[in-house]
């Protein structure tokens, strides 16, 4: 494609047109509900010749991390994407991609972790993979899971960061609905993108190296502290990265999305998808003269802790809602970190928790609205009855 | 003791970026018992050697001429396989 286009695609189509012009080197890849189709849509460029891939069809998702890992460590750029109980299955090679660094982009589509299984929408497959070493970034709609795969190369591969990412959309509401978006030519995102070069190659006969071996006690220690200080790095480089996308494509990106939040006085935390529907109910209130506002995460690893303070710090309550459940009966991974950030804070909104959507449960702008009813009457009443809630189940 | 380096001084990854560097990593730290060598009790059959896991009985002009404890483990092999048994070879606690 030569020019800019705007095009109808689901979240799926976008993420594989991204992958596409990235033309990685390697793809090796299983297909899982509601992955399936970039898998299918990138099998077709690489049938057609239209990308230079090499296409791995593996067993099973631990394989197809398996490969995607020993390609990256010979030097090429490879990719996988997943959801659910395929990024469950990839665990223990999640932790040897980010601990042996290696800048790998992996889409992930939001869904339920069974059991029961359930193939629709909630958040229990990455929020457990947090603290896998792996940066995420969440997209709210086909244009951001597109910018962000485009973005996430060279977060990626940005020399003081080496960290693999996560790209992640919201299963069957964001993969598989239509949406109208902006694409770039294949020429915009290859210069955008740059030619990669790998920090270390394991094929590289002029500098052998070793891949993998044994660390004991004496090193393996520094070798974490190296991961925490390039997710630090990695801080910068993300808000570098989102600026200069912003400059090709007049969508800048950061940590996080503010709605009407400057004078908001009763603010929702929401990732992904709701965010949108959370939007429609701002802008209802807004008109009917309510100070209500959104604040969207699209980074949460690394956590963006004193940018989020400093965004919410002005909000009188604020409900942080997580589609997943931790099960330590103090609310969702999202609350527990946002709260935490608060601790030094001099003034502290008040802050409630909404576990919400789990299984693919709809959320529509009634239980948004009630929401921000309840942070109307946490406000009356000064302080917070219920800490941690559940969104619309049947007690 | 082998000297440690920093976080900043080493690769990323934990990939081993200098080939044979096995030689400079001093195993021998380990060892929680050595064996001794007694050069007059020993015939210098050299079974010492073919046994090492380690590669740590030091060999000159066909002749048993030591250990080398940077690298010897002490797994007592040696000190088990040599014909002369202690008259050769003796295993000692390492203090
Ligand atoms: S096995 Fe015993 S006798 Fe033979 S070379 Fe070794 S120490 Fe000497
Ligand atoms: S004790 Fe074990 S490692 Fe040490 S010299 Fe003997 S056989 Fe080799």
């Amino acid at each position: 494609m030569a020019s800019r286009q705007h095009v109808a695609m689901t979240g799926n189509e976008a993420v594989a047109h991204a992958m596409r012009q990235i033309n990685p080197d390697v793809v090796a890849a299983y297909p899982i509900t509601p992955q399936t189709d970039i898998v299918q849509f990138f099998s077709q460029f690489v049938a057609d010749g239209v990308v230079k891939t090499e296409f791995v069809t593996v067993e099973s998702e631990h394989s197809a991390m398996s490969a995607t890992i020993g390609a990256a460590a010979s030097g090429a750029r490879a990719m996988t994407a997943t959801s659910s109980q395929g990024l469950a299955l990839m665990w223990e090679m999640l932790h040897i991609a980010s601990g042996y660094r290696l800048p790998i982009v992996m889409p992930v589509v939001n869904r339920t972790l069974s059991g029961p299984i359930n193939i629709h929408c909630d958040h229990s497959d990455t929020m457990g993979a947090l603290t896998t070493g792996w940066i995420q970034l969440y997209s709210e709609s086909a244009q951001e899971a597109y910018d962000n795969m485009i973005q996430a190369v060279r977060i990626a591969e940005h020399p003081d960061v080496q960290l693999p990412v996560m790209v992640c959309q919201d299963g069957f509401i964001t993969s598989h609905g239509i949406e109208n978006l902006e694409v770039l030519s294949d020429e915009e995102v290859a210069q955008f993108i740059g030619e990669y070069k790998p920090v270390y190659s394991v094929l590289d006969v002029n500098r052998p190296i070793t891949v993998g071996p044994l660390v004991l006690p004496d090193y393996l220690f520094e070798m974490k502290f190296q991961q925490a200080k390039a997710m630090e790095a990695a801080r910068r480089v993300i808000l570098e990265v989102g600026k200069e996308y912003g400059r090709l494509t007049g969508r800048e990106y950061g940590f996080f999305e503010g709605y009407r939040l400057e004078d908001a006085e009763r603010v929702i935390v929401v990732l992904s998808s709701t965010a949108g529907t959370t939007r429609v109910v701002v802008d209802e209130l807004r008109r009917k003269g309510e100070k209500v506002g959104l604040l969207k995460p699209r980074v949460i690893r690394p956590f963006p802790a004193s940018e989020l303070r400093e965004a919410l710090s002005h909000a009188r309550a604020v409900a942080i809602m997580d589609r997943a459940e931790t099960f330590s009966t103090q609310g969702g991974p999202l609350f527990c970190e946002i709260r935490a950030a608060f601790y030094d804070a001099p003034e502290r909104p008040l802050m409630r928790n909404y576990i919400f959507g789990l299984g693919g449960r709809d959320v529509g702008t009634s239980q948004i609205e009630k929401v921000f009813a309840d942070l109307a009457a946490d406000l009356a009443r000064g302080s917070v009855k219920t800490p941690v809630s559940y969104l619309d189940v049947r007690e | 003791m082998t000297e440690l380096k920093s976080a900043k001084d080493i690769p990323i990854g934990g990939i081993i970026a200098s080939p044979g560097n096995s030689r400079s990593y001093r195993t021998g730290e380990w060892r929680s018992q050595r064996p001794v060598w007694i050069p007059e009790g020993c015939v210098h059959c050299l079974i010492c050697w073919v046994y090492c896991p380690d590669s740590a009985i030091e060999v000159e002009d066909g002749k048993m001429k030591g250990i080398d404890y940077s690298h010897c483990k002490g797994c007592g092999i040696c000190v088990r396989e040599c014909p002369r048994k202690e008259k050769a070879l003796r295993l000692e606690r390492e203090s």
